[in-house]
């Protein structure tokens, strides 16, 4: 109940396509999306293969809750092994397309193999077909949800596909869907194209029903959609602003990776900043133009901008003159204070470019600091560059670096590997900003001592939606704690990780959380689902997800050796704010975290653990 | 009193809660295909707008109905379909100049806005009080009100003429 019961198994090397009935046994122990397409990919894939080979499997996968009334409950994941970090992969996403897969009366969609040619699935409803995409490949994001609906006549189809990044072999491209929402981490864009797969077009008409218990249900996400309205975070601050409430507060905190993490504060930061999206500019409107609202989501943190008239990067160029998905905090701040860009109009055309062609901006923008770095050293020149004056702080080479990473062409070819492997290419591993190769996103885990045991243990590489502490040492959800102190985090960590897991295996969003705790989700899975789902249950699964994936990264071959951050973060004090002269000091918290979780002193999983998880 | 739904595009955020309210009630499923509340989404001017029937005095569905299948319902003053008389041959949604009366091809029957018979389900779920069921003769009234406000006579606390203002205003007029 909730759950559809119906898995579409696209297998793209024969065309073949098949329903089967959901794995009931597994929903009990893994609910949905992350948990439950992440035990299917753990059961079918070898994980040492190739993540952009044929053997490689991508799902796309809902949450029991996904297309329900439940406030946030339009949540879809893309789960599959990562190219760029050669961990588990699972991206999750809002807008619309998540839903219309439920509506259509699938859980999850697993795609197999690769297509002899380009092609796009269409589904609606029961009726799932492989069309050609030859004519789409090359393709933007833009281009092709236009050109898609223009071909089925249908208004009300939902899409999601890739870009030319993913095309070119970007290793963070993402899945965009509805225009500007995005499954972008990992490089899961990555793998569909390698599939040959453009896109999913999606129409659903029969709708989400089954409910345990309606009358509960009703209740139950009615309280929820109240306290989501009277918490002043989810309430005021995230409609108002945004994510970008948090980019003078982390700057104030002396968090704010600046200049490929060489610095904690940017003095930039308030030009870029969600007060900034408010004020009027030269054509008398303000950069942010209204906020918006995923599927059934009754916070509606969603930012919808317009560039300003005549701004550089928009001359001649009509098709960013209209408003599309504006700056989240995370694209702000690595797009501006990890390349020292403090102009926001650019800032909003480079975000505008990373949906319309389908790149992670968080991993994009760091990879470009740290091309931004080697440039500074003289590692590489304008020779390397394609004579992009690379300097941290140039709008222009911010700009142009991210048009030919789009697409693929020229340097961006270089820059579409990531940090990690272009810093390897160039001989300087040790300015790579990742862990286990994905690039971190925008708190220094030397003003936020909790975050460097998040990031190192993150199962898919540095991540702040794996365990954001941020909330408990920063605004003091659900309780304050010291920032500076590495006691307790360890503790912190494993607690934000599991409650997450289990929030990304629900359908709905995991920034509920910053007003909901777990006896305000339980209530709400336990009136739809089918089994007993309490708040303790809840945590078990996701404490089981999180073995799950860990134990799929030990048989990829990543070991505790990758439980680490990089040098910089370990060694170089933060030069200025609260934690001037501080490092993270990870080995103070990894041990602790290893024993709290049930592991050996090597990060495996003990015997002990798999048994009492069943994994 | 009547009253009636009043829609503000302008405090619409495009979450659909009202589509999947409307269609619980009326279908049993979550199911925005099967609503008969609609949110547009126009991307490109960065608007949402709610949209539905309006409840027409002289409704032109009810009139062009062939079958007598869509009646007043005097106590809401919405104009409901009669799912036993409807024999769905979708004349009122030619003769419906909104468009808000459709075919609903899972019962062979048209499909419109009844107001959930006095408490509409669309508007107890909106969150951003864009859809709100107000009395029917004041739909207008806080838009009155905002250009009141803009009006010459100014606030109570301006004791002193201000003739640039009233200038502007008239302008803007």
């Amino acid at each position: 109940m909730a759950w559809t019961g119906n898995v579409l198994r696209v297998d793209l090397t024969s065309g073949k396509i098949a329903s089967e009935p959901l794995n009931r046994e597994w929903a009990r122990d893994y609910l949905g999306q992350r948990g439950l397409a992440t035990k299917y990919l753990y059961e079918e894939i070898d994980p040492t293969i190739d993540a952009l080979s044929p053997a490689n499997k991508l799902i796309m996968t809902t949450g029991p809750l996904t297309g329900t009334m439940a406030a946030t409950g339009g949540r879809y994941s893309v789960v599959t092994k990562s190219p760029l970090t050669g961990a588990v992969a699972c991206s999750n996403s809002g807008g619309f397309i998540g839903a219309e897969m439920k509506m259509a009366g699938w859980d999850m969609i697993i795609f197999e193999g690769k297509s002899p040619q380009p092609v796009y699935l269409y589904v609606e409803n029961e009726n799932a077909e492989l069309m050609p995409a030859d004519d789409l490949w090359g393709a933007s994001v833009w281009e092709t949800d236009e050109r898609l609906h223009a071909k089925h006549q249908d208004p009300l189809i939902r899409i999601a596909c890739v870009g030319r990044a993913a095309e070119q072999g970007c290793l963070y491209a993402s899945v965009v869907n509805d225009l500007h929402r995005a499954a972008g981490r990992s490089g899961v864009g990555t793998v569909m194209a390698a599939k040959n797969l453009k896109a999913l077009v999606c129409r659903g008409t029969k709708g989400v029903g089954n409910l345990k218990d309606p009358m509960r249900f009703f209740q139950a996400t009615e309280q929820g959609k109240k306290v989501l309205a009277e918490n002043a975070v989810t309430g005021q601050g995230l409609p108002k602003f945004g994510t970008q409430v948090l980019m003078n507060v982390i700057n104030e905190v002396g968090a704010m990776p600046t200049r490929n993490m060489r610095e904690v504060q940017f003095e930039g930061a308030h030009k870029i900043s969600a007060e900034a999206m408010h004020e009027p500019r030269s054509d008398g409107t303000p950069n942010l133009h209204t906020n918006a609202a995923c599927f059934a989501c009754t916070i509606a943190c969603g930012r919808i901008s317009t560039i300003e008239k005549g701004h550089f990067t928009i001359e001649n160029k009509p098709k960013y003159w209209g408003a599309s998905g504006g700056l989240e905090y995370e694209a702000a701040w690595a797009l501006g204070s990890d390349t020292g860009v403090d102009d926001l109009e650019t800032l909003t055309y480079v975000n505008f470019l990373c949906n319309e062609d389908g790149i992670d901006p968080i991993s994009f923008g760091a990879t470009v600091a740290a091309a931004m770095e080697l440039y500074e050293r003289g590692v590489i020149t304008q020779e390397d560059t394609g004579g992009i004056d690379l300097r941290f702080g140039s709008a222009e080479a911010l700009a142009r670096a991210t048009e030919l990473t789009a697409r693929g062409e020229g340097f961006g070819k270089i820059l579409g590997l990531g940090s990690l492997r272009l810093c390897e290419k160039y001989g300087h591993p040790e300015l790579s900003m990742t862990v286990k190769g994905q690039e971190f996103p925008a708190y220094d885990p030397r003003g936020i001592q909790g975050m460097g045991l998040a990031y190192a243990t993150a199962n898919r590489g540095a991540c702040h939606l794996r365990a954001y502490t941020v909330a408990s040492e920063i605004l003091g959800i659900p309780e304050k704690t010291d920032p500076l102190v590495t006691e307790g985090k360890a503790e912190l960590v494993k607690a934000f990780q599991d409650a997450t897991a289990a929030v990304d295996s629900s359908g709905l969003c995991v920034f509920t959380t910053f007003a909901w705790g777990m006896e305000d989700i339980a209530p709400q899975v336990d009136a739809a689902c089918e089994g007993d789902w309490s708040a303790e249950k809840m945590l078990e699964v996701g404490e089981r997800v999180w073995n799950l994936e860990r134990d799929f990264n030990l048989k990829a071959g990543l070991t505790m050796a990758d439980d680490t951050l990089p040098h910089r973060l370990l060694e170089e004090g933060a030069n200025t704010g609260p934690a001037e002269g501080r490092v993270n000091d990870l080995q103070q918290m990894l041990p602790r975290y290893y024993e709290i979780r049930g592991w050996t002193q090597d990060g495996e999983l003990s015997d002990d653990t798999r048994r009492r998880l069943r994994v | 009193m009547l009253r009636a739904l009043k829609l503000e595009p302008e405090k619409c955020t495009g979450c659909l809660q009202c589509e999947m309210a409307c269609s619980y009630e009326n279908e049993g499923v979550f199911n925005p295909a099967k609503s008969r509340i609609k949110v547009f989404t126009f991307h490109q001017e960065g608007r949402f707008a709610p949209y539905t029937c309006t409840q027409c005095e002289e409704a032109w569905c009810l009139h062009s109905c062939p079958v007598e299948a869509i009646v007043i319902n005097a106590e809401t003053g919405a104009k409901e379909v009669l799912d036993n008389v409807c024999v769905g041959c979708k004349v009122c949604t030619i003769a419906c100049p909104f468009g808000t009366v459709n075919y609903n091809q899972d019962s062979g029957k048209v499909m419109k806005c009844d107001l959930c018979g006095g408490d509409p389900w669309c508007a107890k779920a909106c969150p951003t009080g864009a859809i709100t069921y107000v009395d029917v003769d004041s739909t207008g009234l806080d838009r009155m009100r905002a250009w009141a406000q803009q009006s010459p006579a100014g606030p109570a606390t301006h004791v002193e003429p201000r003739p640039k203002e009233i200038a502007t205003y008239n302008r803007a007029q």
